[in-house]
């Protein structure tokens, strides 16, 4: 049965590192893993969004709207953007974390209101402070790595050797404390 | 040794192990990382930046002639830059395997254009590949080498944004060497006067007879047959996209070789199924193929000609609905476009010349066509590369033409887009003294494709050190007169020097030159450019009168707090490039104490 995961965030926030992550420590546990980007004019501050799918043997790299066994969203508004492609029963990560946009960091239009009591709402959402847990663990910049360890743990990925993937793919001044950063990521998950 | 890879990476490993020596493009999304991961294999590969996709075909077009395997790779619209050598090259052939890999952008995600670069395989009567994955895209290139030797032809390999930047397990192997083939002079084969054109003409019809015939055999063409009530025809990503929504009980025609098309295969597989659908993206090329042998099938009367053929657009288009999702209020969520970076050196430009009422602005393609968007609405078109400096033209001369004209045109690109076809629609216009307004935005880098090199920024591909292309000194030697090199964060500067273009009626070139605030910095741009972007600023809440002015330069490090009516900067995005501190009208910006 093939599981489908997307991870969605801002630019520059991230989401490509933690889903290089993702899908190495997926292929070396024997899965068939797809995954896909889009990158481009994105970049410049834009959404971003990772594809990825796992299982016996995976067709397309591509999620379906209504797809999606678990959203992961780096970014509350983000969340909200993406929700279509959620399962109806699908499982949202939201990081409880905004980035103001061109129109509202101009003061066009506020930030809007009641975005996560509609997730709530919508579905089944766990909030996760991971910019906290992150400066927490010593490093602002592994707010990425906690919601990896938060998915991990939500999608019963545990087994995994996350520890030798990240010491294998991430610069060696920084793997101790990605590590610390995962297993917090994990930990926020009951 | 299994890998996981991108359908770029895939296709450059494929390069490596097919044995190519030489490789050229011009950087385009979502081509790029083609070159960027072939120039890693430096012992055993020559990878280049071309200046523009015509340059990089044709020399590997020569590279061939030498007798080496060769790669071109550009996005769909390089190949109508490269469209003329590749015509001709169809007919004279090859000596070393050659292919050019067209990535085509389905959903127009980067680009300005949709435009179907299977188109090209028919026009220019030369086989297509088109993988479906990664490690199709790896595997087919060495077949595609393979019969660009035996059937002496160009090939077009044919690619789309999402096997470019999905990854999927791939099984590399060893590289296979093969031996730069001896050059033999032939110029009945090589030099196309219409005498031999015309022997050589005759010469396409009859390959394109072969590979017919191939096409019907080659393994990579091949029927899956399951269930007799549908059947479905697919190549490319379109294939799993297919399988994705009609599962393994419908049979499958999947098409990786697919110019000339298997006319008998397909014949056989319509006669097999009931119901035959044609899942491809943007033009019913396989559709019309098929209805003109006469087989029915069901395409483009349901599937869109436009966007990706993703399984969500097929389920939608057979039967009416998407798979269930969650309903909810989408309005409440505000749009996130892409914008110029904090400290972007094209930021205290267009602020400039969005101010100014006289200009009619064209524009190139870059990080800097952004400069259309709010706050700065500072610019009025955009075409192609280089386009910028030759519609300024042109439009200039019209202008000129109307008793009481006020306004003038500017023409606007980047360094990398000036020396792709800028540096041409330049000397145009000063040939035929046009009296247009000019500017590169110089930020010594290829920016808006992540920052690959290019001849004004001293250093190759692979590497290495080489001569820096002086964009002043080509300018003057086109004979232009009225020059100037500006540091564009300084808007008295940039205002001043565009009053100073405005005021003459002779051709101005005036070049902005600061680095991009992502560069990494060369060697030469630290002793050019000391103290960029170092000291953040920070507001002075006491002095702040809330009177947003700061919020029109359009910097994502500038916010407007409602509750307080004060300006803020966000310590972490700012860079210090200080444009928000020359408009603020009462100097509350400082330096953030270290």
């Amino acid at each position: 049965m093939t599981k489908s995961i997307m991870l969605v965030g801002v630019g520059g926030q991230g989401t490509i590192l933690a889903s290089k992550l993702l899908t190495t420590g997926l292929m070396e546990a024997g899965y068939d893993v797809k995954m896909s980007e889009i990158h481009g004019m994105s970049q410049r501050g834009g959404s971003v969004s990772s594809q990825v799918r796992y299982g016996d043997k995976v067709q397309a790299p591509v999620i379906e709207i209504g797809g999606a066994d678990i959203l992961v969203s780096f970014e509350i508004m983000e969340a909200l953007r993406m929700l279509e492609y959620l399962k109806p029963d699908g499982k949202v990560i939201v990081n409880d974390y905004k980035i103001p946009s061109a129109p509202i960091l101009s003061g066009k239009v506020d930030y809007p209101e009641g975005i996560m009591d509609t997730l709530k709402a919508s579905a089944h959402t766990i909030v996760i402070n991971a910019a906290e847990i992150a400066k927490e663990v010593g490093n602002p910049r592994t707010m990425n790595i906690v919601l990896l360890g938060a998915l991990i743990k939500a999608m019963k990925l545990t087994d995994i050797n996350w520890e030798k993937i990240i010491n294998d793919n991430v610069k060696p001044a920084f793997v101790e404390v990605n590590i610390k950063a995962l297993k917090a990521g994990m930990d926020a998950i009951k | 040794m299994k890998k996981l890879l991108t359908g770029n990476e895939a296709i450059a490993r494929g390069a490596y192990e097919a044995g190519v020596r030489f490789a050229s493009a011009y950087p385009g999304t979502p081509s790029t990382e083609i070159l960027e991961n072939i120039a890693l294999y430096n012992e055993d590969i020559k990878a280049e930046w071309a200046t523009n996709e015509k340059v990089a075909l044709e020399a590997v077009i020569g590279a061939s002639f030498a007798g080496a395997r060769s790669i071109a790779a550009m996005k769909h619209v390089g190949v109508n830059v490269a469209a003329d050598p590749l015509f001709t090259d169809a007919y004279i052939g090859v000596n070393g395997g050659l292919v050019l890999v067209s990535a085509d952008e389905p959903g127009t995600h980067s680009s300005q254009n949709e435009q179907d670069n299977r188109n090209y395989a028919k026009f220019a009567k030369i086989p297509m590949f088109e993988p479906g994955d990664s490690q199709e895209a790896k595997d087919m290139l060495k077949v595609a080498f393979d019969l660009s030797e035996q059937y002496d032809t160009p090939v077009l390999y044919r690619v789309t944004t999402r096997l470019c930047h999905s990854k999927g397990i791939v099984e590399c192997q060893d590289r296979k060497e093969v031996e730069i083939k001896e050059y033999v002079k032939n110029v009945d084969k090589n030099i196309p006067v219409p005498a031999n054109a015309k022997k050589l003409r005759v010469k396409v019809e009859e390959r394109q007879g072969k590979l017919a015939e191939y096409s019907e055999t080659t393994p990579l063409n091949y029927m899956e047959i399951k269930g007799t009530k549908i059947g479905v025809v697919a190549s490319g990503c379109c294939y799993a996209f297919a399988k994705e929504v009609f599962g393994d009980d419908a049979s499958y025609l999947k098409l990786g070789f697919t110019n000339p098309y298997p006319h008998k295969m397909m014949k056989e597989f319509a006669s097999k199924v009931d119901k035959l659908y044609v899942i491809e993206e943007n033009d019913p090329i396989i559709e019309n193929e098929l209805k003109m042998l006469g087989i029915e099938c069901t395409g483009k009367d349901v599937f869109p000609y436009m966007g990706e053929m993703t399984p969500d657009v097929i389920r939608k288009s057979v039967y009416g609905k998407y798979l269930d999702s969650i309903e909810y209020d989408k309005s409440m969520v505000v749009p996130r476009p892409p914008g110029l970076c904090a400290g972007c050196p094209h930021r205290g430009f267009f602020y400039e010349i969005g101010k100014r009422k006289d200009a009619i602005i064209s524009g190139d393609i870059g990080c800097y066509t952004l400069g259309f968007a709010p706050p700065y609405n500072a610019m009025d078109m955009s075409m192609c590369m280089g386009a910028s400096l030759s519609m300024a033209h042109g439009g200039q001369q019209v202008l000129n033409m109307k008793e009481g004209n006020t306004k003038r045109f500017v023409g606007v690109l980047g360094d990398s887009t000036f020396f792709h076809s800028g540096i041409n629609s330049l000397l145009d216009a000063v040939y035929n003294k046009g009296n247009s307004i000019n500017i590169i935005l110089d930020n010594r880098i290829t920016g808006m494709t992540g920052h690959q090199e290019n001849p004004g920024s001293g250093y190759t591909l692979q590497g290495d050190s080489t001569e820096i292309v002086n964009i002043e000194a080509v300018v003057k030697a086109f004979g232009v007169k009225n020059v100037r090199v500006i540091n564009p964060n300084d808007l008295q500067e940039v205002k001043e020097t565009l009053d100073w273009a405005f005021g003459l009626d002779e051709l101005s070139v005036i070049i902005t030159r600061w680095p991009c605030v992502l560069k990494k910095l060369s060697k030469e741009d630290k002793e050019e450019f000391s103290g960029v972007f170092k000291g953040k600023l920070k507001i002075d809440s006491a002095k702040c009168i809330g009177c947003k002015k700061c919020t029109t330069i359009g910097c994502p490090a500038i916010s407007f707090d409602k509750e307080a009516k004060k300006a803020v900067i966000d310590s972490a995005t700012c860079v210090g490039c200080g444009v928000c501190a020359q408009v603020c009208p009462v100097n509350a910006m400082e330096k953030e104490a270290k």
